[in-house]
């Protein structure tokens, strides 16, 4: 009972940062804004609904649970280690391609040379 | 508790759609790369989801893993060939323009 | 000795992953793991000057960093949810690049660093130039945060040895 109201906060939680993270996709006014949305809202969200899965995975203990969950927290952490790397990727080419940044002031500058 | 589940699995759809729309609208090609990668490591959760509701997690989850890591390689894929097409560009022209202010 | 190391990794991988238990199973996880071991053990670990104490601290010292980094994910995602429901003008949006020194010298730690910075609120590593990191921050506030070296330290304690 309390593993299965633990892992229904968690989803909870994930979705609401999961909200965050497409209504910034949404309203964010440049690329790299959005892809501070994306990179963070995607990872956390991702985690915690996972986290919550498997724990739910855990209510009957056996063997074969286990494995899934072992499973389930390999593909947690493998996300949670390439998340960052492709958002990386991802903004350095998109500075390189010159890309207009959004400032305070109204005006926009971008990488040109 | 499977209600929950599957309440929860059609939230993150339907929470796919406004990401679609920076798809079909994205000024560039990069949004639209990087909407299509935060749609990729949704759809691994939902893989996961799907197993849970048929009961059948233990196959379902070799499913999400393999899509974690194709959405991971494609990504990476997609910004060295986008890379590639203006390889020679630093970041002195930019700053040097902010200090100008 | 490394060697011994990533067969134990390599076979653990392929027992979670298989998931069974009989002895045809484990054979051919041994064969496979034996075979990727023999040829390709020198992808992992390419500093192999440290010795094993050195590596048993870093793995001790690794669950309270993580801890605290899960923490600075939370704290990033509220940031960002209070950022996006924001009704009308978003207010606090303002950003700028900001270019820090590092005093990291692995390569692993410089990636560990842009990793955290990344997952840190309101600041994402654009590119790594030698010792010097191009940040795009999100707004003033964050800007002024990510100077201050509390996290480098973090970083260099654990994977670096604390030598700063």
């Amino acid at each position: 009972m309390i593993i299965d109201t633990i892992s229904i906060c968690l989803i909870c939680i994930g979705i609401v940062f999961f909200i965050g993270g497409a209504v910034g996709i949404l309203r964010f006014p440049d690329f790299y804004t959005r892809m501070h949305a994306a990179g963070k809202g995607d990872t956390c969200s991702m985690f915690l609904i996972l986290l919550g899965l498997g724990l739910y995975q855990l209510h009957e203990p056996t063997l074969a649970n286990f494995l899934v969950f072992g499973k389930i927290m390999f593909i947690t952490i493998f996300i949670m280690v390439t998340s960052p790397t492709s958002t990386h990727a991802l903004i350095k080419a998109g500075f390189e391609e010159g890309i207009k940044m959004w400032t305070r002031n109204g005006e926009k500058k971008g990488n040109v040379k | 508790m499977e209600n929950f589940i599957a309440y929860a699995g059609v939230a993150i759809l339907a929470l796919m759609l406004p990401i679609m729309y920076r798809i079909i609208a994205g000024p560039t090609a990069i949004d639209r790369i990087v909407a299509v990668n935060v749609i990729g490591t949704k759809t691994a959760v939902l893989l996961i989801i799907i197993g849970m509701i048929f009961e059948r997690v233990e196959m379902f989850v070799d499913f999400a893993l393999t899509y974690a890591l194709l959405n991971f390689i494609g990504s990476i894929a997609a910004a060295r060939f986008l890379n590639r097409v203006n390889p020679t560009k630093s970041f002195t022209a930019m700053e040097a323009e902010e200090s100008k202010e | 000795m490394y060697r011994l190391v990533i067969f134990l990794l390599l076979f653990g991988i392929w027992i979670i992953f298989s998931g069974q238990f009989d002895y045809f199973h484990l054979s051919l996880g041994l064969i496979s793991c034996g075979i990727i071991t023999a040829i390709s053990s020198s992808f992992f670990f390419s500093n192999r000057s440290k010795s094993f104490g050195t590596r048993l601290g870093e793995l001790m010292r690794l669950p309270g960093y993580s801890f605290w980094l899960l923490w600075q994910i939370i704290l990033s995602n509220v940031h960002i949810l209070k950022m996006a429901l924001t009704p009308g003008e978003i207010k606090e949006l303002d950003p700028s690049l900001v270019r820090i020194k590092t005093n990291l010298k692995t390569d692993f730690g410089k990636y560990a660093l842009a990793n955290s910075i990344t997952l840190t609120p309101g600041t994402i590593t654009i590119e790594i130039d030698g010792d010097e990191m191009l940040i795009h921050s999100i707004s003033k506030h964050t800007a002024k945060g990510v100077k201050d070296d509390t996290m480098e330290r973090k970083v260099a304690r654990v994977f670096e040895g604390g030598g700063q």
